[in-house]
């Protein structure tokens, strides 16, 4: 395997989507998009944890599961770990900087459970990256988690006030949206990239 | 609450996908095919039942703030004997589910019925919620695969059903067409069942 970690970076953005591709962290997805403030900081907050737990996870599975052959434990290994770094962070962002805290904070033990951290960590032991692999996918991956996210709720600001049909609530609706988001991203599958 | 009655709630009156939409990143992602839904839904129910169970009888023993840990690791082992199970008997499958067996751990719905269920009930109680949950869930899981199968691939479970006219719609094939068929379903059900013509 050996793709340019900024070309993965990229792919995991547009044209490999975690969410619109690969459809992780829906749950959050839906339930948080109410409001665009509130979608960017659980946006951040994903990122930020994705990155680090990807690079964590990569190291754990290399040089502790594998040279051990307890690769079967790998589930409860990756949940752990990004469970005891979720915990961590919000005790060092809470000790360090409240304001911080008060807008990424609450979002913190909602990752614990976001599909997307654990999706992550797994597709990069199947994709068999490099531990630089690993952290543009992590990275990439949060990012167009933020993407998608930001672009429901903006789209959901303005239609709130609008005439649904009736039935159509707000799941329906969002589901309807991210489908038409989903295609016009697979509109970037055409781009190629020139190394 | 008689058995019956917890078992058509848990199925179909509180199905967790068109009532709260949980647990439907699995439930797009594998619906491209019959047979990847099918054996999703088997693995499903199975993890629920027994962890509702579990989680259910160890629920005086479980501390209330380590319990969403407690909980997360019940499900993970669970989760473990499945993807070994599935390794071992049907590989092709296991690798075309690749992560998502994996992901059942944090699959919304099993945490949701442990909160909202196994948490305050019996442990006979809770296997029959989870048997039921799972059961809505896989119902959901092959009404979506059947169309995308039948408009993507022509086929289903693999047999070729329509002839050699049909067009395959590739569009029943990739990501989007899970969003529309899944986003259409809850729009109907609600239509149905949960609004009142006014």
């Amino acid at each position: 395997m050996d793709i340019n970690p900024f070309v993965i970076f990229l792919a995991a953005i547009f044209t490999g989507n975690i969410l619109l591709t690969y459809f992780l962290g829906m749950c959050s997805y839906l339930s948080v998009s109410k409001e665009i403030e509130s979608s960017a900081g659980l946006g951040m907050a994903v990122f930020f944890v994705l990155t680090l737990t990807s690079a964590i996870n990569y190291l754990v599975y290399h040089y502790l599961l594998v040279p051990m052959d307890l690769v079967y434990l790998q589930y409860i290994v990756f949940i752990i770990v990004i469970a005891a770094f979720v915990q961590l962070t919000e005790i060092v962002i809470e000790r360090f900087s409240p304001v911080l805290y008060y807008s990424l904070g609450i979002f913190l033990p909602l990752i614990t459970v976001n599909c997307a951290i654990l999706g992550v960590s797994l597709f990069l032991i199947i994709r068999q990256y490099s531990f630089i692999q690993s952290v543009a996918y992590g990275a990439g991956s949060g990012i167009g988690w933020l993407v998608a996210i930001l672009a429901l709720a903006g789209i959901r600001n303005r239609l709130k006030e609008k005439y649904l049909p009736r039935g159509m609530n707000n799941a329906a609706i969002s589901l309807i949206i991210t489908g038409i988001m989903a295609l016009a991203f697979i509109g970037f599958s055409g781009v190629a990239i020139i190394q | 609450m008689k058995k019956s009655e917890i078992f058509l709630n848990g199925a179909l009156k509180d199905n967790s996908i068109w009532r709260q939409v949980l647990g439907i990143c699995s439930a797009l992602a594998v619906t491209n095919l019959m047979i990847n839904s099918l054996v999703m839904g088997l693995g499903v129910i199975f993890t629920l039942a027994l962890s509702s169970f579990t989680i259910s009888l160890l629920r005086d023993y479980t501390p209330r703030r380590v319990r969403m840990m407690v909980q997360t690791l019940i499900i993970a082992s669970y989760v473990i004997i499945v993807d070994i199970f599935l390794k071992g008997f049907f590989p092709e499958i296991s690798r075309a589910l690749g992560p998502y067996v994996g992901l059942i751990i944090t699959n919304c719905i099993i945490m949701g019925r442990a909160e909202a269920f196994a948490q305050k009930n019996n442990p006979f109680d809770s296997l029959i919620d989870g048997v039921a949950a799972g059961t809505g869930y896989t119902l959901v899981l092959l009404l979506i695969a059947f169309f995308r199968e039948l408009l993507g691939f022509g086929s289903l479970f693999g047999f070729q059903i329509l002839g050699d006219w049909w067009v395959s719609w590739s569009i029943m094939v990739m990501a989007p067409s899970a969003f529309f068929l899944l986003g259409l379903l809850i729009w109907f059900i609600n239509y149905r069942y949960y609004t009142k013509a006014s």
